[in-house]
């Protein structure tokens, strides 16, 4: 009875997210997009490093650490770009794509000089 | 200095916000200047930190105006003698650098075991100046590289007390940083230390990372990034700045304060500060694998699930579904976290938390399980007497900062609240930390001085504001009515304004007196030179430190090997340019203790240790004739305990009688033979020390030595400076074979 009831919640769940996303702008789905491919590479050199084990440690960091970093400076981006966030009502979205770019060079910068 | 300028900075931060017109009118005879209030305000603003730049920098020149300009006490010669090698050699070599001139015979990897930032910051402000054609030499950039930075720090303190508070508070903020005992006492002009930098770095970090989370721009989140690299790259104390940020992040999220702009500062600084640090070969890969910082990556963690689950109450509109949602991944969050740091914890991946770290949370830790991280002074727990010695009004002031900063409860205001409790807590516990809560102070204590302030002159303001309208304004008899009764008890509000007005002019100005008398007189001495009145009250200058590492570099061969204790490892290194066995750095706990076993055995084992680390001279500081205190008999009981720790054979009850240490003929026979006592008492027995005193008087001790009849056997003496201070023996090579 209880598992009828959670699996029907669950479904509600799916199909509710499912349509609400449908309705968001195209751009802030090219972003999560994004967001998605970069965990996913993240993932995958997790299990590559599981496979073969972590030397050298800083090149396996700065690999993970590049695709964590782009996918939560993507969302940083999502939301100041993002028209229905009142706090970032009057910020220009060149700026703040300015300062994702900014941010972006820097952290791969430092990756790069990471990798050893 | 500070005290004739400070009254008038009181005075004018009183009185700016209440006669901008007589100020026009008496101040400036010429109708053609006339400012508006704006502009005027602008000025004096400038003004008054133009003045506080040039006051924090001034307040820490009294001991190379005294003395000379030389670097001070131990740990900034080595910075100093790191500093030189960077100039000369350059970047590449500095950061590779392995010395085999210290830790004799093991050597260390300085390049991978220093916090490089005051040094490249040194040798950068010293490659400016010369690219400017200012050929100053490096150390007088050394020297004064502390008290640029306490300036620089003052205006980052300004612009926080503006971000927290107002541009009042800011100023206020700004004057009592300048001049607090409490930053002065590890930043004066020749203490050339890592906190010289890294108290500018570290409020700089929080600076930036509260105007982020105000903003929510990512810029500043980034600015804050590259000042929390900068804390990393000067000093060990970031580990602060780590756990107080996440602490901070969790308060809010915890008091409903979630919001984008905190997801996207703490976010940014996070990676982007984590990333950076690690560049810092000493700092390593701790980010991820250290005890200390896993507390900023649980909360990292956190805000992505905060996020998630906010977007998914966005998207759904729908209370009852978001509340299973919510409930199925809050539990498998915290399920998965949970079982991550248990397994890291239990496989040891994530080591626990350091020796230097753990005492901070369990004070008593260090005296009982590591006697080297106790024995220093600075990490003992911090007297009553030393809060009121470098704080005085800012003890009862900062309580009445938190008050008014409870009432207006900002992000900024609960962060300075909670930097505030935090490092009040540590200071508590380490004398050292004093240093690291005075920002914190400061600004809070500025926040009840403006606050109060600027009450009290608003209420002076009313009083003229309400007679004008109730001339000007005849309507509204109930306006008119209850403006009379004002009116009424005006004059008695008036006077209790101005009164308390004097009085907060009264408790500044005596702030500034004493902390002016404190730096004069506690924190402006270099230990390496003493001073002491003479008999006819004119001053006797003790230079025997340096007068013995001079000796060393001119008269002893260049590979001769010194051994002593640890405390004087850098000083011989930089001054005497000879190799040492151990130093101040104490990475090698067994390499020190071999040292104390050696210092607190009898001669023939001693030697014995001595030939087996190739040591050529033996370095011992003696107090006895001057009176000086800080010398290595007073020291000998935490070389024993420190020898013992390894070495059972070395028992501190032996050298104890029923539990007093004694030099004096009551003493044990263990202490009367060993080694330190030897070299320090050689040929003492012969000296009158003081009048109506018999020979071999200890005036450190205050007693008369037990053993005066001393004769070396495997030693031999080289040098005495010339108040008996240090004492230099030659290692004689074993004898010929028969």
């Amino acid at each position: 009875m209880a598992r009828s009831s959670t699996s029907k919640d669950a479904q509600d769940l799916f199909h509710s997210l499912r349509s609400a996303y449908l309705a968001t702008p195209t751009n802030l789905k090219i972003i999560d997009l994004y967001v998605c491919f970069a965990v996913f590479t993240a993932l995958i050199q997790v299990a590559y490093m599981s496979l073969v084990g972590s030397f050298p440690f800083n090149s396996f960091l700065s690999g993970v650490l590049s695709c964590i970093g782009t996918a939560v400076l993507a969302v940083c981006l999502r939301i100041q770009v993002n028209k229905e966030n009142k706090e970032f009502k009057d910020l220009a979205p060149e700026r703040a794509f300015a300062d994702f770019f900014l941010c972006n060079l820097v952290l791969h910068l430092v990756i790069i000089n990471f990798l050893g | 200095m500070g005290g004739k300028s400070e009254p008038t900075k009181s005075e004018s931060m009183a009185t700016k916000t209440t006669n901008p017109d007589l100020l026009n009118s008496s101040f400036f005879p010429f109708k053609s200047l006339k400012l508006k209030t704006k502009q005027q305000e602008l000025l004096l603003r400038i003004s008054i930190l133009g003045l506080v730049y040039i006051l924090a920098f001034i307040a820490r020149l009294f001991s190379v105006l005294r003395y000379e300009s030389m670097i001070h006490e131990f740990d900034p010669y080595f910075n100093y003698r790191t500093t030189l090698f960077l100039t000369e050699k350059g970047f590449y070599e500095f950061w590779n650098w392995f010395d085999s001139e210290s830790w004799y015979p093991l050597g260390r990897i300085i390049g991978g075991t220093l916090y490089p930032g005051l040094m490249v910051t040194a040798a950068l402000i010293y490659w400016t100046l010369r690219f400017l054609r200012f050929f100053v030499h490096i150390r007088e950039v050394c020297v004064l590289t502390a008290p640029f930075f306490a300036s620089n720090t003052t205006l980052v303190a300004y612009f926080f007390g503006k971000e927290i508070w107002d541009t009042g508070a800011g100023l206020v903020a700004a004057v009592l940083i300048a001049i607090c005992p409490g930053y002065i006492s590890r930043s004066v002009a020749g203490s050339y230390d890592n906190e010289a930098v890294a108290i500018f770095a570290l409020l700089l970090t929080f600076y930036l990372f509260v105007k982020a989370v105000n903003t929510g721009s990512l810029a500043w989140a980034l600015g804050s990034a590259f000042g929390y690299f900068y804390m990393v790259s000067a000093w060990g104390g970031y580990v602060f700045i780590i756990n107080l940020v996440p602490l901070y992040v969790l308060v809010l999220l915890i008091t409903g304060r979630y919001s984008m702009r905190l997801y996207i500062a703490y976010n940014c600084m996070y990676i982007l500060g984590m990333l950076l640090a690690m560049q810092i070969r000493f700092v390593g890969f701790q980010h991820v694998q250290s005890g200390e910082h896993m507390g900023a990556m649980g909360v990292f963690l956190l805000m992505q699930v905060f996020y998630f689950l906010d977007w998914v109450k966005y998207q759904l509109n729908d209370t009852k579904l978001f509340q299973t949602f919510l409930r199925i991944t809050v539990t498998s969050a915290i399920l998965v976290g949970g079982i991550a740091l248990g397994v890291g914890t239990a496989s040891g991946y994530i080591s626990p938390w350091t020796g230097r770290f753990y005492s901070l949370l369990d004070p008593t830790y260090a005296k009982d399980h590591i006697p080297i991280i106790a024995s220093v002074s600075e990490h003992q727990p911090t007297a009553w007497s030393s809060f009121m010695f470098d704080y005085h009004i800012l003890l009862f002031l900062f309580p009445a900062g938190l008050y008014f900063c409870f009432k207006r409860l900002t992000d900024a205001t609960i962060f300075i609240v909670m930097y505030g409790l935090t490092s009040l807590y540590f200071a508590g516990v380490m004398v050292r930390l004093i240093l690291v809560a005075t920002p914190a102070v400061c600004l809070i204590s500025a926040i009840a001085v403006s606050a109060t302030v600027k009450n009290l002159t608003s209420l002076l303001r009313t009083k003229q504001k309400v007679s004008q309208t109730g001339s000007t304004k005849g309507a509204g008899s109930s306006k008119a009515s209850s403006k009379v009764t004002l009116d009424q008890s005006q004059p008695f509000q008036k006077n209790g304004a101005i009164a308390l007005l004097l009085g907060v002019f009264y408790l500044l100005s005596r702030y500034a007196i004493h902390c002016t008398w404190v730096t004069s007189e506690a924190y402006s001495s270099p230990s390496i030179v003493l001073a002491a009145r003479g008999a006819h009250g004119n001053r006797i200058i003790f230079d025997d430190y340096r007068e013995a590492y001079y000796w060393l570099r001119q008269n002893t061969p260049t590979d001769a090997k010194i051994m002593s204790w640890w405390d004087y490892g850098y000083q011989i290194t930089a001054m005497g340019n000879r190799t040492v066995i151990v130093d101040n750095n104490t990475w090698n706990n067994t390499h020190i203790a071999t040292v104390g076993r050696a210092m607190s055995s009898y001669e023939d084992e001693a030697y014995d240790i001595m030939r087996s680390l190739d040591v050529n001279y033996v370095l011992v500081v003696f107090g006895g004739v001057t009176g000086y205190s800080s010398d290595d008999i007073n020291k000998f009981l935490w070389m024993v305990r420190i020898g013992g720790g390894v070495f059972p054979v070395i028992k501190e009850p032996d050298y104890l009688v029923n539990g007093e240490f004694r030099v004096d003929k009551g003493a044990s026979p263990k202490m009367l033979n060993c080694l330190m006592y030897k070299l320090c008492y050689y040929r003492f027995g012969e000296l009158t020390t003081e009048y109506g005193k018999p020979p071999g008087y200890d005036r450190a001790r205050g007693v008369e030595i037990g053993n005066k009849d001393i004769k070396l056997e495997h030693l031999e003496e080289a040098y005495t400076t010339s108040n008996w201070i240090v004492r230099i023996y030659r290692v004689k090579p074993p004898t010929n074979r028969l």
